[in-house]
């Protein structure tokens, strides 16, 4: 046994890995985002600090760390104080399942997608907090919109890994890597579809940013606060997205696989590319207001994964043993009628209530 | 078993990133439904209608630069408009074609800015206006080159124009010219079929015909409810009956309808410009006026077709250096008479699109 | 374009419906006196060659002897205008009826009046201030007012 076997000195050099990689990786995405978004909107975004301003997050890091820390007189104070820390705890211990490489993984749980699952939910208590303490009516009303929202689409979230986790034939984050001789993407496209989706829904993002729609609730949730509290909130949003790039990476992408380059490296620029697409589509669209967003996730999302599901499970069925690119092609046409047929029969109308 | 609600109420208020100036609703709100509203006005009131008692006809031209300060040429116009029908002053040709210039390029300034501060509002997070904004750049240094000034331009004078416009200024304005209809045409291709804007403006807010009428609404407000009705047309200044240009209106009178009546406007805008580029005439751009002018005693109504409304100056003179009385009829202030009826049922962030394709702006509602 | 009817035609035509109502007509206005002030607008909005359905503009006017209140009226249909003028004597009270009911624009311009000259308007939904705030003293555009500088 050589001293890397030892159980706790592999979980202490991990957390330090862990950590490391979260907080550098969000730094990271905080200037891609600038910088990219500066350029999809014909301007040059951060380019002051360091050269071309990479070192921009450092400066926004600073700069919260020596703010003053508010507390509105009348709000729950330790609620207030616990708020943030209950948002942010969980989305960190996510990192704990996601393979960076074949093995090297904080710990290879044979659970590991359903761990994801249970502990992601646990953000959004500590968002509802947040908008109670802070006694304010902007941020409960933000509230009380995120979590609806949170709510509505953990289960086509869910319901569109169980169909992966179908053809991987196991739970656990390494084996659904290894199972992808060609990457899930192509053989469960409508899958990816509604996980892209939701995922935007879950980590608040364009356009199901309503619960911090700047021009509506100013700041939604996280309104009052400010210093290192509004820091970790910051941070929270940063990693709810790298987290779920990397859950995407993971289960649709094919994880570390690839050739030429070292694995690792691999497994960043998917997760690099996954972002991409995330603050792409920021820049572009508007945003959905809450009742779409949740008639959205109930009659379009859900009934989709359903029949995602029902297909991939006849699929594995009966097709078991056959060849590979038979289901892609025939799993592409699915997707692409359901699309236009969905797209066709759905409306995304308002509607005013009688007052 | 209906769920006990209890309404709260929410303020709005003056400081917020959305409401297009300092203005505040006292909205009342059961869940998200906007139950009530009751708006708050006069967070910018200036007494420029007193102050203007005060100063010569001349000396007043700055004052209305900043009613509407996103659209200065157009204020400008309709108060020489107003003093040149009291003091029955001539107007050369050369300076007539200017001001027509001068005016649409404003409106096509102030419509960028109203269009992008609307999707801004539907959440498209600046893209669409940043997009806008870089037009509008290029109008700003054009009125740079004719006035020095990129916002309040102080430029129209009674009796024409305060200076002939430089040698670089027509070359500049006919390259601007040719890529405008693209770049409207490049907003269009992301925006005007796109989905959620559909979702989220399209029969929202609706104002019927109606009401637009009686609330005596005016500009892409009244036209957007479908009523074919601009000063331009109706009772043309200047020398607007000289140009061929559509005018368009939409059908329903949502918040959608009124967008894409912005956007086409745009486009005659242009259109206009091209015109008036080619009948330029030469010739004196001022009529010499004395600078502390006395009308003969009376009173006049002038109005024109600004960016935002139906923009007039009520001006009663008794012969003196100063005006008597000095009205503005407030466009934007008419317009949000009817607020109320168009929130009430809605959500919250209808309520905040609504606010916005309206498109107002405070320096004219509280004047 | 569009035609200003001429004021004295119009005394002429409102001259058998509402007799001595009418107190001064010009080509350009007519006077009208304030208690008929209601029937005649409701007149001039109905009848179905004048239809004056748009209010463009209501201004008030501070002639130390009185006040005189102007609607610019236009009709969208017939592309016409007219202006009427109606005067309310006296400093200390002075009240005209609202025209509200015919035309809801005149509701924040009848509220602005009453702010900034003292009018106020009878049958008006909400007459307060509306741009100066609730406990402000004294009438701004008034000719006389002064705020003690």
């Amino acid at each position: 046994m050589t001293l890397f076997d030892n159980y706790w000195i592999h979980f202490a050099l991990f957390v330090v890995i862990i950590l490391a990689f979260v907080l550098t990786m969000v730094m990271g995405f905080i200037y891609i985002e600038r910088r990219g978004l500066g350029r999809l909107q014909v301007r040059l975004g951060p380019n002051r600090v360091g050269p071309f301003g990479v070192l921009q997050p450092v400066a926004d890091a600073i700069k919260v760390l020596i703010k003053e820390d508010i507390i509105p007189a009348k709000g729950d104070k330790l609620v207030f104080w616990l708020a943030p820390v209950v948002a942010f705890v969980p989305v960190l211990m996510i990192f704990a399942v996601v393979p960076f490489q074949s093995g090297a993984l904080l710990a290879d749980l044979n659970i590991g997608i359903l761990y994801i699952v249970a502990v992601s939910s646990v953000a959004a208590v500590g968002v509802f907090m947040a908008g109670w303490s802070s006694n304010n009516k902007y941020s409960l009303i933000a509230a009380m919109r995120d979590v609806a929202q949170l709510l509505s689409y953990e289960i086509p979230l869910v319901l569109s890994i169980v169909g992966v986790v179908l053809i991987a034939g196991s739970l656990s984050m390494t084996k659904i890597v290894e199972a992808q001789s060609i990457p899930f993407i192509l053989l469960q496209p409508l899958g990816f579809l509604i996980f892209f989706v939701g995922a935007l829904a879950e980590i608040n993002r364009a356009p199901f940013d309503l619960v911090e729609a700047d021009s509506e609730i100013v700041a939604g949730f996280h309104i009052e606060y400010s210093g290192m509290k509004f820091a970790m909130f910051y941070l929270v949003e940063y990693c709810e997205a790298l987290a779920m790039s990397a859950i995407i990476t993971t289960l649709f992408l094919g994880g570390w696989k690839g050739p030429l380059l070292p694995p690792f490296l691999w497994f960043l620029i998917k997760v690099v590319g996954v972002f991409f697409l995330f603050f792409w589509i920021r820049a572009t669209v508007p945003r959905l207001r809450i009742d779409q967003v949740l008639a959205f996730a109930w009659k379009c999302l859900l009934p989709l994964a359903l029949i995602n599901l029902l297909i991939t499970a006849i699929q594995v069925l009966v097709w078991g043993e056959a060849l590979p690119w038979v289901i892609v092609l025939v799993n592409l046409a699915i997707m692409a009628v359901l699309v236009v047929l969905w797209s066709k029969l759905f409306r995304l109308g308002g509607g005013r209530v009688a007052v | 078993m209906a769920i006990k609600t209890e309404p709260f109420v929410l303020n709005v208020g003056p400081q917020h990133p959305s409401t297009h100036g300092v203005f505040r609703m006292r909205m009342t709100l059961d869940g998200e439904v906007v139950v009530d509203m009751e708006p708050v006005f006069g967070y910018l009131h200036r007494s420029i209608e007193k102050l203007a008692e005060g100063r010569t006809y001349t000396q007043n031209i700055p004052f209305t630069d900043r009613l509407d300060y996103l659209a200065s040429m157009s204020n400008n116009l309709a108060y020489v408009l107003a003093v040149e029908k009291l003091a029955g002053v001539p107007v050369p040709e050369r300076a007539e074609y200017l001001r027509v210039i001068m005016a649409e390029l404003q409106r096509i300034a102030s419509h960028l800015i109203g269009v992008g501060a609307f999707l801004n509002d539907c959440g498209a997070f600046m893209t669409p206006i940043l997009y806008m904004m870089r037009e509008r750049e290029k109008i700003l240094d054009l009125f740079e080159m004719v006035s020095g000034q990129r916002l309040t331009y102080n430029y129209m004078r009674v009796g024409g124009v305060s200076q002939d416009i430089p040698e670089e200024f027509l070359p500049a304005l006919a390259k601007f010219v040719k890529v405008m209809p693209g770049f409207i045409d490049e907003y269009d291709q992301l925006l005007a079929e796109n989905e959620i804007v559909l979702a989220r403006a399209k029969g929202v807010g609706i104002l019927p015909k109606e009401l637009a009428i009686n609330i005596s609404a005016s500009g892409p407000v009244l036209r957007g409810s479908g009523v074919k009705w601009d000063i331009r047309k109706a009772d043309p200044y200047s020398v607007y009956d000289r140009f061929e240009f559509d005018i368009p209106t939409g059908s329903v009178g949502d918040c959608y309808d009124r967008y894409r009546v912005k956007v086409q406007e745009m486009r005659q805008s242009v259109r206009i410009i091209k015109q008036a580029m080619e009948q330029l005439p030469s010739g004196e751009v001022l009529t010499e006026v004395p600078l502390r002018m006395r009308p003969p005693e009376g009173e006049a109504y002038g109005h024109i077709e600004a960016p935002k409304g139906e923009l007039g100056f009520y001006l009663v003179s008794d012969n003196s250096e100063t005006p008597y009385r000095f009205h503005i009829r407030a466009s934007c202030l008419i317009n949000l008479t009817a607020l109320s009826d168009m929130m009430i049922g809605w959500k919250v962030a209808d309520a905040i699109i609504t606010f916005g394709s309206i498109d107002i702006c405070m320096g004219e509602v509280d004047r | 374009m569009t035609v200003a009817l001429s004021g004295k035609e119009i005394a002429s035509k409102l001259q058998p419906r509402f007799p001595g109502s009418v107190v001064e007509s010009s080509e350009s206005s007519l006077v009208v006196k304030s208690e008929s002030l209601l029937d005649i607008a409701s007149f001039l909005k109905t009848a179905p060659d004048l239809d004056f359905d748009y209010l463009t503009a209501i201004t008030a006017v501070d002639y130390y002897a009185y006040f005189e209140v102007v609607y610019q009226l236009t009709s969208i249909e017939h592309n016409h205008s007219l202006v009427v003028k109606t005067r309310c004597y006296g400093r200390d009270n002075p009240v005209l009826p609202s025209v509200v009911s015919l035309w809801r624009g005149a509701d924040f311009q009848e509220r602005e009046i009453y702010d900034l000259m003292g009018i106020r308007f009878d049958g008006h939904p909400n007459m307060k201030r509306i741009f100066l705030w609730a406990g402000f003293k004294g009438y701004p555009l008034r000719k006389d007012f002064s705020d003690g500088n």
